[in-house]
């Protein structure tokens, strides 16, 4: 399915939000994640059923004054 | 400073008048040594996307407990951009503070006045305390303090220039006029110009690049800390007024020798 990552489109064979940061690779301590909108919290990165057109916003908190 | 002199900022109270900010630093472990060392106890972050990892770590493991966080809302080029970053670092746990920060210019990243009036009715409506980087103005300073703003943040000079104190005379007119706490962020390059915009009346003052940038971020962060102070106590204590002719400041009697 296609969903728009960061402002990316990208196609992606996963179905939860998990899967997508653990295909990515990223650090998942200080992962902000926003679906569609709404910040999800860790704990429930597995039960969102990602669904074609979702958008995702994979943020975190950096450097800056 | 005597203990009472206390820096109140929305519900939180300040003893330390310098915060600090997070960016440019070499590494992160050098944040934590300059707010132990120069024990500021506000300091920004920004929000970003990630698209992979980083080998440097979380920002936020090197800010200890004590310290408030201040999210900017950096990368916003409209008040609804940076309405969604304070909202987002908000869920994200960063807590009710935040410096709104809407810049479109990429030369001098002049802040976008009119567009941070516009966050700053939002977000102070939605709870948050909010903290406007602006350019010096009374006009729009009353509209902020209408608009609910916790503060006002006009800039010296402009970001990471360490051009120090250019909009002084502004700064001097928010603080004749403005009710809300003066706080002097960005183009500070120098413990001077920390002292001068304290010893002005300013609140306190954000510093980021002058320390993060420098050879020791710590015992710059130090420095920084004791000119705030410094300038603090001219500032609150009575001092003498400048004069055009000298005024001696040994006896004029008792010279050792005769006219």
């Amino acid at each position: 399915m296609e969903i728009t990552i960061n402002g990316k489109t990208e196609n992606i064979n996963f179905t939860t939000i998990k899967e997508i940061v653990e295909s990515k690779k990223l650090d998942k301590s200080g992962l902000v994640i926003e679906h569609n909108g709404t910040i999800i919290k860790k704990k429930n990165w597995s039960e969102y059923e990602l669904q074609d057109g979702d958008k995702l916003e994979l943020l975190s908190f950096v450097g800056g004054g | 400073m005597s203990n009472s002199d206390i820096l109140k900022i929305g519900c939180k109270e300040f003893k330390n008048r310098l915060f600090t900010g997070t960016g440019k630093f070499a590494s992160l472990e050098l944040i934590s040594k300059m707010l132990e060392v120069s024990q500021s106890e506000m300091i920004t972050v920004a929000l970003r996307r990630v698209d992979k990892s980083s080998s440097a770590g979380n920002v936020l493991d090197y800010i200890p407990d004590g310290v408030q966080l201040l999210p900017n809302t950096s990368g916003a080029r409209t008040a609804e951009e940076a309405v969604r970053i304070a909202r987002i670092a908000r869920e994200a746990g960063c807590g009710d503070f935040v410096k709104i920060e809407v810049i479109k210019d990429q030369k001098w990243l002049m802040p976008d006045n009119e567009e941070t009036l516009k966050a700053t009715r939002i977000l102070a409506k939605e709870g948050f305390i909010v903290l406007p980087y602006v350019s010096p103005d009374i006009t729009l300073a009353r509209k902020l303090e209408d608009a609910g703003a916790a503060a006002v943040m006009p800039l010296g000079s402009p970001i990471g220039s360490h051009q120090g104190l250019q909009t002084a005379s502004l700064i001097k007119m928010l603080i004749e006029t403005c009710q809300l706490p003066i706080i002097v962020d960005a183009g500070i390059g120098r413990p001077s110009h920390a002292a001068a915009a304290m010893e002005m009346g300013a609140d306190a003052v954000l510093v980021n690049t002058a320390i993060s940038a420098s050879a020791d971020p710590a015992e710059i962060g130090l420095a920084f800390k004791k000119a705030v102070e410094a300038g603090r106590s001219a500032y609150l204590i009575e001092m003498g007024e400048k004069q055009e002719y000298a005024s001696a400041s040994s006896p004029l009697t008792g010279f050792l020798y005769n006219d």
